[in-house]
């Protein structure tokens, strides 16, 4: 077997096999799972039913509201003090009570809980009253309830992205913010965990006083590439876990919670429309929707629009390229010092191009087709983090391809003169470095 | 075996070696001397190819010496360690197939030096929880175990306790007389009397001394002889011609044991002559310098010569 192999199968095998990286491993689909399934079982446990008491003196809003899953209104008919009285023994959620007004419209009302009442109810009590009032207000003027009716209008604005060769795509700039920005944060920290880890190794190597042993067996260039490369073996296990153990968490859980006794209401919407959205039968459905579901459609679309394929590809390529130029540098770093502790100084460099970036995203993701999103998505110490905020947006090929090759080609810069300093520091002990002092390992002839 | 020719290297502003040259011959054990920071880990480093000389070249069997040649050296480095979360066999058989031992086989010697050194037990412990001596018993094993023909210990009896120092050294004259040439530092010159055929001794970066080990100390007696006798009533001081000249006496069950310098030009047996004429003479033998006071004088002549 071939020693640089022999090399990453250790640097592999030891870093799985440690504690941390099946914690890791594990905890992390689970808090991604959990963004999901949050939601949804939260929506399913709040179904409990809640009775709201209708005390309603006018005897206009009372037959107007509408059960809920969430809210069952019980209209009563008893004096108000008495019903005050009853609510609490009663174990019901609230009590509306609108009181009877005399000259104009009723347009007040006071809602009595024990607890603490929730915006939902809240504006949707005030929504019903004020569009019964309004078209009280319409009729008494003299305005037909048909003409009522055919005045609401729900409005779309759908915005789609056409290519230079005049191909039509819908865009969904909410989707492509959350999500460019999430992979750029992935890679951000996937960047700085596993460049850490490099680093961290190459201390060992160093403080443990092994490294003259194995170097007398290997080229020191051998040594740093097997570690670099075991490295991002271990984070690209660790990601393919994350994404499959998340897609199968999220899974079972849904659906466990259609098995349920319950459906929420966007989840059967979610499931029905999912076994007929395509193309025009799509757009004409969505025509016939209100603009809740307008919006639950939009999302749909939004994510089955993304291209997958394209995205997970990109990230596997700039996390891998982003990593093992950073990581060269992470690993010169290593070898430079003699502890974790004296990494500082020359750790601001090399991390600050990254914070950088992170701290770009939310600019990027407002005008991601600029000069500073370009610029930012072709130099390679930004470009991992920027051009994973960009792809979700749509980025011409030939300025995705740009990218990648300068990557690749600041890769092997990057790793050629990490080597350098790598070679002369791994053997040097009990000496406080400067740059200076790098610069001139650096044009050492060995 | 080994020729190091004229090899210089020259680190930010000082020179390590100074065109140092040795010759380590086939199947000997070498010594390679020197006070700490003469240059002698450099030396190994430039034979291990770990850095590159500025000047000079290394010849194996008269051929360059290469990557490959380096990567079947078994070396000892001074600054040693190992994994410390590894688990010690996984770890011998780790850094065994680096030398290029297949998996299985280095399984095999492993167990096989692991028992004779009587540390099978430890074949699954952490390397934290050995004590340093253990440790480097494991080092040396890791050394010899793809039986390299050629061997270098830089400073292999630090940390050693004395029993395992004799274990070492037993160990290191069988490899000698398997037929491996073994290079080795070390300041401690009684081994190197024990051990070493040939030496060189460096001192600032220059190599100041060469040679077979018995040679040299020949080169080096002072005319120095010890007379042992039964003690007289007359002290040897008092009666000792002038031209001799006592280094030392020591009295002890009734015996004298006197060390007399002879000048240049005089025999033995001029002292010894004398001695018969006045004492009952019980022995005489001549005292030849150990490596430490030769090494001693040499580095201080040297060192006074810089100032």
């Amino acid at each position: 077997m071939n020693k640089i192999s022999i090399i990453i199968k250790r640097e592999y095998l030891s870093r799985v096999r440690k504690k941390s990286f099946i914690i890791m491993t594990i905890l992390g689909p689970i808090l991604m799972a959990s963004i999901w399934v949050i939601p949804l079982y939260l929506a399913n446990i709040s179904d409990e039913q809640k009775t709201i008491q209708v005390l309603d003196e006018t005897g206009i809003f009372v037959s107007k509201f509408r059960n809920t899953d969430e809210f069952t209104f019980v209209p009563v008919d008893i004096d108000f003090e008495t019903a005050k009285d009853n609510l609490s023994l009663s174990g019901d959620y609230a009590l509306l009570y609108i009181p009877q007004t005399q000259l104009s419209l009723p347009t007040t009302g006071i809602l009595y809980s024990g607890r603490q009442t929730s915006v939902d109810i809240k504006s949707y009590i005030k929504d019903v009253m004020k569009k019964e009032v309004e078209r009280l207000k319409l009729e008494a003027s003299g305005v037909e309830p048909d003409i009522l009716e055919s005045i609401k209008t729900g409005i779309r604005l759908n915005t789609i992205k056409i290519d230079a060769d005049g191909n039509e795509e819908k865009s969904f700039t909410e989707v492509s913010m959350v999500l460019g920005i999430f992979s750029g944060i992935l890679i951000y920290f996937f960047i700085f965990m596993f460049g850490a880890q490099v680093m961290r190794g190459v201390i060992e190597e160093k403080t443990s006083r092994i490294i003259e042993v194995i170097v007398s067996s290997v080229k020191p260039f051998q040594l740093m590439m097997g570690k670099i490369i075991g490295v991002a073996l271990v984070g690209l296990t660790q990601f393919l876990l994350w994404v499959f153990l998340t897609l199968a968490i999220v899974s079972v859980f849904s659906v466990a919670m259609s098995n349920g006794a319950t459906l929420t209401k966007s989840e059967t919407l979610f499931t029905e429309q999912g076994k007929m959205l395509d193309g025009k039968q799509l757009a004409e459905f969505s025509e016939n929707m209100d603009q809740k579901d307008d919006m639950i459609i939009q999302l749909l679309e939004a994510v089955r629009s993304i291209n997958y394929l394209e995205m997970i590809g990109a990230f596997i390529f700039f996390f891998l390229f982003g990593y093992l130029m950073y990581a060269a540098m992470f690993a010169a770093i290593g070898s430079a010092v003699d502890s974790e502790a004296d990494t500082q100084q020359f750790m601001l460099p090399v991390t600050i191009p990254l914070i950088f970036s992170i701290v770009m995203a939310q600019f990027i993701t407002t005008n991601p087709d600029g000069p500073v999103a370009f610029w930012l998505s072709m130099i390679p110490l930004t470009s991992p983090v920027i051009m994973m905020i960009r792809i979700p947006f749509g980025v011409p090929y030939y300025e995705l391809f740009a990218s990648m090759a300068i990557l690749i080609l600041s890769f092997i810069g990057a790793t050629w003169l990490a080597g350098k300093i790598y070679r002369t520091g791994i053997l040097m002990y009990g000496k406080k470095v400067s740059y200076r002092e790098l610069w001139k390992w650096l044009r050492y002839n060995q | 075996m080994l020729k190091a020719i004229n090899v210089s290297k020259q680190f930010s502003g000082h020179l390590a070696l100074n065109k140092v040259s040795i010759d380590v011959p086939h199947g000997s054990i070498f010594g390679l001397l020197g006070p700490n920071g003469a240059g002698k880990t450099t030396l190994i480093r430039i034979i291990n190819q770990i850095t590159a000389p500025d000047q000079g070249e290394l010849l194996l069997n008269g051929r360059r010496l290469t990557q490959e040649d380096v990567s079947r050296i078994g070396y000892l480095p001074e600054e040693r360690g190992l994994y410390k979360k590894m688990k010690v066999g996984e770890q011998a058989i780790y850094l065994a197939q680096l030398k290029g031992v297949k998996k299985n086989d280095a399984q095999k010697k492993l167990r096989e030096w692991f028992e004779k050194f009587d540390i099978l037990n430890w074949w699954d412990k952490k390397v934290e929880e050995l004590s340093k001596g253990m440790q480097q018993k494991v080092q040396f094993i890791v050394t010899v175990v793809h039986e390299p023909k050629l061997l270098i210990f830089d400073e292999p009896f630090s940390g050693f306790d004395p029993i395992n120092v004799n274990l070492l050294k037993d160990e290191i004259l069988k490899l000698r007389d398997g037929g491996a040439t073994v290079i080795f530092s070390t300041h401690n010159m009684a081994s190197v009397e024990e051990l070493c055929d040939h030496i060189a001794l460096i001192n600032n970066a220059k190599k100041i001394l060469g040679g077979k080990v018995a040679d040299i100390r020949e080169a080096h007696k002072k005319n120095i002889y010890e007379i042992s006798y039964a003690t007289s009533s007359t002290s040897i001081q008092n009666i000792l011609p002038s031209t001799f000249s006592v280094i030392q006496s020591i009295k002890l069950n009734g015996h004298t044991r006197a060390k007399i310098s002879l000048p240049h030009g005089y025999s033995p047996n001029d002292l010894l002559q004398w001695a018969i004429a006045n004492f009952e003479v019980h022995g005489f033998t001549e005292i030849l310098p150990t490596m430490n006071d030769i090494f001693i004088s040499l580095v201080k002549q040297q060192n006074k010569h810089y100032e």
